[in-house]
This record gives C-alpha cells, sequence and structure tokens, in this order.
C-alpha cells in the first residue's frame, strides 16, 4: 500500500503552490464573513422587542426559512449569524470543496499532465488522496478559522459548532466530487456532477425546511444537516455522525472506483460518434451550438426549478407584516419596498439575474478555452473570421442569460400566479421584472468579454468580478456597507419591478455600459494575437 | 507565376523574447518549399503570422498576393493548415471534424475525402478524446487535404505518424505537387524533405540563413572523398579549403569546399588515383553544420 501512495507528499506541495493564489482567498473569506457581520445584528436588534419581532417574523415566513434554513435562535447574535450566514457558508464551502478536487484530480488528467505524473514514481493512489488532502484540509481550515475568529465575541460552543458545520459540509462535497471525478470523463461533466449535486442538496433542504409535512427532505441533505447542528442554540452534537459518515463513505467508494478505471477515461464508457457530419454542423454557430447547449439546459432546469419553487411560496408572505420595523427595513434593503410579496419576487428575479451573470461568465469564458486548448487556430485558419466566431459564443452568453431569467421569472409568476389566483397580471408582472433585471446581467457578461479580448492571460478575473458584484449586492445592504460600494456592483441600479416605480434611466445606462464595454472588448479581439 | 509567399525582413516578440528577428522567405506558387530549423526558430510563428492569427511588429508580409492579417477570412477561402499539435473537441466524431472544418473553409471533395479517409486508414467515428496523437494529426490532414485550395500551410504534419502513414503522406504531397500546389512544409524529418522539397529554407533564431534548391545548399557546403592514390599524398594538406584530412600510406579521406573539388580533384589525378569515392553532403549534414554553429555561438 505504501508504494500506491509514493508522492503524495510532493504532489500536495505541488498542488498547494498552484492554489497559492485561489485558495487563501476562499479560506479568508470564507472564514472571515460570520465575524465581520456579527456586529449588524446589534445594530439592527438592538432591543429586546426588536429581537422578538425578528423572531416571529422568521418563524412566520417560509421564505427565511427556504433560503437561509431554519432559525432555531434570533436572541443572540450568534444564532442569528448561524442562521443568516450558516447555510450560505456550507454552499460556498461546498462550491469551494467541488472546484479544487476536481483541479487537481480530473481536470489535470484532461491536460495530460497527470500521464505524464503517473509515468515518475508517483504511486496510483497519491493524485486522489494528494487532493483529499489540500481539500479536505481548506475545509477544515476555513472551519478552525471560524470558530476562533468567532469565539472571541460569542460562547465558544457555538462557535465551534458553527466552525464544524461548515467544514463538515465541505469535507462531504469532498467526498461528492472524488466520486464524481471517477464517474465523468472530463472535469467539467466532474463539475456538473458536483454542483447538481449540490443544488438538489440546498433545494431539498429550502423544500423541507419551508414546509412542514415534507421536514424530512433536509434531513437527506448535507446542508440541511449543517444547520441541524443547531451552533449557539443547544447544540445537537450528535448531528455530526451524518456528515462524518457520509464523508468516510465517500472516501471509501472514491478509491474503490478508481482502480476500476484507466488513467484518462471515465467510467462510463465514451460512444462512437457519427462518421460524417450532420449537414447542420456547417457553421461557427452550430459548433457553439454543441459546445454550449449541455451548460445551458442545466441551468435551465435549475432556474425552471427554483423558480416554479420560489413562485409557489410566495404568497406565504402576505400573512405576514413584518413585525418590526427593523426586520422590514432588512428585508427592504435586500430587495424592494412596499407590498412584502412584490418585494420578494422582485428579490427572486435580481438573484436570478444573478445566477444567469454567472452562466453568461462561464460561456464568455469557453472562447478562452477553445483558444487555448488549441482548437481555435484550425477554425480561424478557414474562412471564419474571429468576429464572427466571437459572435457565435458571445450569442450564447447573452442571450442564454436573458433567457434562463426570463424561464426563471415566468415560472415564479406562474407558480405565484396559481397560487394568488391571478396567472395573467402575476406572470405579467414577472415579464417586466425580468426585462429591467437583464441589463444588469449582461454589465457582468460584457466586462467578461472585455477580459477575454484584452487581458485574455487574466481570463479567470472574469469570475472574481462576477462574485465581487453578488457578494456587494446579497451582504452588501446586510452589513450595512457605503452607497458607493453598493453601486459599483450593477445589480443595485434595476428599479425594484414589481412594488416600486419603474424608471427607463438606470436601464439605459445599464445597456449603453454593457454596449461599450463589449465593443471594447471585441475591439481588442480583433486586434490582439491568437494563443 | 507570382509568389505565393514573400516575407520580408520580418519582426515579431512575445514581450521581450524575440521570435522573429527579420526572417525573409519566397515560396513561388506551384513549389515545395521546406521549411528547416530547430526547436523554437520560428517556424510556427511564422506560419501564425500567414495565417493572420499573430500580428507582425514590422516587416513585409504578402500571401496569395494579400496582406494576411487584413484579409484573413478571404484568403483561407484558397489556403488549408495543418497544425503540428492538434486538440480535437471532445464531443465531435473525427468525420465530423473534417467536416466542419471543409465546410467552414467553403467546401469539401467529398470523394477525395473518402479516399483519404481510407488511404490514412482512419476510423471517423471515433470522439476526440479517443484518438491517439498519430490519428488526431491524420484528422487535421483529411481536413487539410479534402479542400481543393492553392496552398498548403503544413506546420510539422507528420509528427507522430507511423512510417507507414509517413509513407502515404508522401505519396498524398506528390499528388498535390503534381496538381500544382504550393505547400509550404515545416518539418523534422530530413528525409521527408529532401523527398518532397523543390527548394528549402534553414531558419535560426527568428532570421533565414540559408534557401535555395538542395543542389544550391550543397553547393555551399563540403564533399567527403575517400580515395587511394598511386603515390603518397603530397600537397592536399596545402590547399586551404580541404579539412580533416586523414592520411593511412597512399589512402586519404579529406571534406573538401565544394567550391575547391576540383583543385583537390587535379591534385589528386597528378599523384594517380586508384579508386575514388565521393559523397555529396546530407541535408542532414547542412543541417547540422547551421544548428552546430548556433550550439557554438551559444557557448
Amino acid at each position: 500500500m505504501t508504494g500506491t501512495l509514493n508522492g503524495t507528499g510532493p504532489l500536495i506541495r505541488l498542488a498547494l503552490r498552484r492554489d497559492r493564489i485561489i485558495l487563501p482567498i476562499w479560506i479568508v473569506l470564507l472564514s472571515l464573513i460570520p465575524v465581520a457581520t456579527i456586529s449588524s445584528y446589534d445594530q439592527f436588534y438592538p432591543t429586546a422587542a426588536s429581537r422578538a419581532g425578528l423572531v416571529a417574523s422568521a418563524a412566520a415566513n417560509p421564505s427565511f426559512a427556504l433560503l437561509y434554513g431554519p432559525a432555531f435562535n434570533l436572541g443572540t447574535a450568534g444564532g442569528f449569524i448561524a442562521w443568516r450566514m450558516g447555510g450560505f457558508l456550507a454552499l460556498l464551502t461546498g462550491l469551494m470543496a467541488i472546484f479544487t478536487l476536481t483541479r487537481h484530480t480530473r481536470a489535470e488528467e484532461d491536460t495530460g499532465r497527470a500521464e505524464l505524473l503517473a509515468s515518475t514514481v508517483v504511486g496510483r493512489y497519491a493524485p486522489l488522496t494528494a487532493a483529499l488532502a489540500v481539500t479536505g484540509g481548506a475545509s477544515v481550515l476555513i472551519g478552525v478559522l471560524q470558530a476562533i475568529t468567532l469565539a472571541s465575541k460569542v460562547p465558544v460552543a457555538g462557535s465551534v459548532a458553527l466552525g464544524a458545520s461548515t467544514a463538515l459540509a465541505g469535507l462531504v462535497f469532498t467526498g461528492v466530487a472524488a466520486v464524481a471525478v471517477q464517474l465523468g470523463e472530463y472535469s467539467r461533466t466532474a463539475n456538473g456532477i458536483g454542483t447538481a449535486v449540490l443544488g438538489v442538496a440546498f433545494l431539498l433542504r429550502g423544500a423541507g425546511d419551508s414546509t412542514t409535512d415534507a421536514h424530512w427532505l433536509s434531513w437527506i441533505s448535507p446542508l440541511g444537516w449543517a444547520q441541524q447542528i443547531r451552533p449557539f442554540a443547544e447544540e445537537r452534537w450528535w448531528v455530526l455522525i451524518l456528515p462524518v459518515a457520509t464523508t468516510l463513505v465517500l472516501f471509501v467508494v472514491a478509491y474503490v472506483l478508481l482502480p476500476r478505471r484507466d488513467v484518462g477515461v471515465g467510467l462510463l464508457p465514451p460512444r462512437l460518434g457519427p462518421s460524417e457530419a450532420a449537414p447542420s454542423l456547417r457553421s461557427p454557430f452550430s459548433l457553439a451550438w454543441r459546445l454550449q447547449r449541455g451548460p445551458l439546459l442545466g441551468w435551465l432546469v435549475g432556474l425552471a426549478v427554483g423558480g416554479a419553487l420560489f413562485g409557489t411560496i410566495a404568497q406565504g408572505i402576505s400573512g405576514l407584516v413584518g413585525g418590526t420595523e427593523q426586520s422590514r427595513q432588512i428585508f427592504e434593503r435586500l430587495g424592494g419596498s412596499h407590498g412584502l410579496v412584490d418585494a420578494f419576487l422582485a428579490t427572486m428575479v435580481s438573484l436570478f439575474a444573478m445566477l444567469a451573470s454567472l452562466y453568461g461568465v462561464q460561456a464568455t469564458l469557453r472562447m478562452r478555452t477553445e483558444e487555448t486548448a488549441i482548437r481555435l487556430e484550425p477554425l480561424l485558419a478557414t474562412r471564419v473570421g474571429r468576429l464572427r466566431w466571437a459572435a457565435s459564443h458571445l450569442v450564447f452568453a447573452f442571450l442564454g442569460s436573458a433567457l434562463l431569467v426570463l424561464v426563471g421569472g415566468v415560472l415564479l409568476g406562474l407558480s405565484n400566479g396559481l397560487r394568488s389566483g391571478d396567472v395573467g397580471g402575476s406572470v405579467g408582472n414577472m415579464v417586466a421584472a425580468v426585462a429591467v433585471q437583464v441589463p444588469a446581467a449582461w454589465v457582468i457578461v460584457a466586462v467578461a468579454a472585455l477580459i477575454f479580448g484584452l487581458l485574455p492571460k487574466l481570463a479567470t478575473a472574469a469570475w472574481g468580478v462576477a462574485a465581487l458584484a453578488l457578494l456587494i449586492s446579497m451582504f452588501g445592504p446586510v452589513v450595512n456597507a457605503p452607497q458607493v460600494l453598493l453601486d459599483v456592483s450593477p445589480f443595485q441600479h434595476p428599479p425594484k419591478v414589481p412594488g416600486e416605480v419603474f424608471t427607463a434611466l438606470p436601464l439605459v445606462v445599464l445597456l449603453a455600459v454593457s454596449a461599450v464595454v463589449l465593443a471594447a472588448g471585441l475591439a481588442g479581439w480583433r486586434r490582439r494575437d491568437v494563443g | 507565376m507570382g509568389n505565393a509567399i514573400a516575407i520580408s525582413g520580418l519582426h515579431k516578440a512575445f514581450g521581450r523574447v524575440k521570435a522573429l528577428d527579420g526572417l525573409d522567405l519566397q515560396v513561388p506558387a506551384g513549389e515545395v518549399h521546406g521549411f528547416l530549423g530547430p526547436n523554437g526558430a520560428g517556424k510556427s510563428t511564422t506560419i501564425r503570422v500567414l495565417l493572420g492569427l499573430l500580428r507582425a511588429d514590422a516587416g513585409e508580409v504578402r500571401l496569395l498576393g494579400g496582406d494576411p492579417w487584413r484579409d484573413a477570412a478571404s484568403l483561407h477561402h484558397r489556403l488549408a493548415y495543418v497544425p503540428g499539435d492538434v486538440n480535437l473537441w471532445p464531443n465531435l466524431s473525427g468525420g465530423e471534424v473534417i467536416d466542419l472544418l471543409g465546410r467552414l473553409r467553403g467546401g469539401l471533395d467529398q470523394k477525395r475525402r473518402e479516399e483519404l479517409v481510407e488511404r490514412f486508414d482512419l476510423d471517423p467515428r471515433k470522439k476526440g478524446r479517443t484518438y491517439s496523437k498519430g490519428n488526431r494529426q491524420k484528422v487535421a490532414i483529411v481536413a487539410a487535404l479534402a479542400s481543393t485550395v492553392d496552398l498548403l500551410l503544413l506546420d510539422e504534419p507528420t509528427s507522430g505518424l507511423d512510417p507507414l502513414m509517413e509513407a502515404t503522406f508522401q505519396e498524398v504531397i506528390q499528388e498535390e505537387r503534381a496538381q500544382g500546389r504550393t505547400v509550404l512544409l515545416s518539418s523534422h524529418i530530413l528525409a521527408e524533405v529532401e523527398a518532397l522539397c523543390d527548394k528549402v529554407s534553414i531558419i535560426r533564431n527568428g532570421r533565414t540563413v540559408e534557401s535555395g534548391t538542395l543542389a544550391e545548399l550543397r553547393h555551399l557546403t563540403r564533399t567527403s572523398i575517400a580515395a587511394e592514390l598511386c603515390g603518397p599524398p603530397n600537397g592536399l594538406a596545402k590547399l586551404s579549403d580541404v579539412h580533416d584530412l586523414k592520411v593511412e600510406g597512399n589512402r586519404v579521406r579529406f571534406d573538401v569546399e565544394t567550391r575547391s573539388l576540383e583543385d583537390a580533384l587535379r591534385q589528386m589525378t597528378q599523384i594517380g588515383v586508384r579508386s575514388l569515392e565521393s559523397r555529396p553532403p546530407t541535408l542532414e549534414e547542412l543541417f547540422l553544420r547551421h544548428y552546430a554553429d548556433e550550439l557554438e555561438a551559444g557557448k
């Protein structure tokens, strides 16, 4: 067995060297978010009465439970943070784990670098073991740092429980990714399987927590366990057994599957394709469709399900009039103004636009993947011009992201309308909400295109831009960030329709910014070297 | 006929690294031109400038009478390219890639395509990822040669091919030559260049160091002589262009600059010649000589 683990140490060092920027960013962000937001609790809920109001409103509002999970103890700062941040911390740590593990396993095989290593004295299990050590280590470190930083301000037991819940969510999804990379043939497939499991886990938890008759759903979700540990609310330590056991089982499964497949190949066998191309495969666009359709379809399904689900519970909010002025203010800061249902719906569409912008960045950066994988050169050696090729992918980035918001919004309106009895009005409202939100998403997509055109070597920075805009819009209002900072995010600018009065000016500005930024990106792409 | 490719004084730098440093290259229409040079000499960079993928920093570049940067899309109708490193889309079959690239170029000859798939023994149903390096290379070769074009730009096209396929490739290029196509063949396989090319250019450090027919290039270098004379080989050592002279009794072995070959022969016939063996320089020797210079210059 020692032979099969040969070289694990150097591989760990190699992985840390390659991730010396991205991994510290994940770790610092995820471990410091809870302690950084803890002061907002005292600010918004200074009195016992206001805290009681928060408890009442959270208990009565299923949409809170869907987004953030069950609230166990909102009477203390620790309990508030665990409720408001715990679910997202588990989700994001899971995402970090999936991407990091695939990057050091399947992605290495995709590029053929793993073969280069396998030909040295590296043992069969060494690359997986090294990747598990790095990814699992990062998850544990996040948890430990969370616990340490929180413990100075709130009770130690709760801090440890919150840190443990985050770390274990990271470990479970490290295991999920470790199994996924054995199944799929490419890192893209493995990432897809991993994030799909993560998405399902979020939906299960959300559905289980926002209904009373199907509460067991949250108990089959790793994200649900993270909250059932109940940090700061008489911690239930025994729940830790669930993620620990799941992690161990997944690790074992990954090690069992690994020797059953060849390096560079998945367990699902490759199939033969057609010996001749269909007549329709004759333009850059038809090629882009082949390359882009899979991710687009996946995102469409995700947003359709999300829209239908959120629409179903929207009416639940109307029964609740915020017990305290403060909690209502917080919610308005997050989304809209008068009419909590309208504000909720507007917030949801804004959330869809943020998610769609992530898809847009992914679709745009596909161009850079094609370029660095030297698949672009033979195409540009034909009659295909640079602009035409770029347009074939950008169509997906721009129209695809608009389609995503539209599908999510229409299903949101439809399922809400079925509950309220006014399908036509509800769908119509949502289409308007979609129309105002799409330009905000396009700004992010255009920035990704700009980076591709002008600074291709930094293409992945587009993810950073998108993440920054999302973080500002999701957490900025909660922590009372200055307006100047909030204004940086394009998602702050569209009028919150329905509910708010429609104004065209912000939309015109957002569209103009997208157009100018995109044009600059394309101009750069026309002039720069390929490769 | 005019030049299919005319490059003069081409410069291209990547940051502080000079890839091309005043390169010249002329390829008349209808010629098969060998493009030789050690790794990193600038061959691929030159071809990528010709394809309009890279923008020249300075110098004149004409391709099929047009500007390869400005007129890229319209010129590409008339040329086909085989890269030395081929990467295929994992979810497309080889046959789909051949058809797609052919259609994007402006149409492909269906009969020729089938014939080439047959001759190169390629299974077009396999998906991109499952091909070996040699088979990926074959996909690119078939995709390029199945179209009717004026110019073929081949950047180490046979890297990864087995000897049998290498022979097939040479046959196919001979046919293309007979059809009057212009070919720029960058290669490391000197036997391939000797078999196929009318002319060669040797480049080094981004500059053309030799260009001409093989005969012309040979003229610039040394011929190896081995002879048995009737008497002691006096006087040969005095000739300025004789190198590496080895004498064993009446037998001699030496290299002579081709321009002084006549002097050396005259000297030997004065002594009397019993047997004579002369060997013209191979392309390898030509190449190695330039390469060796570079190694020395580097020291």
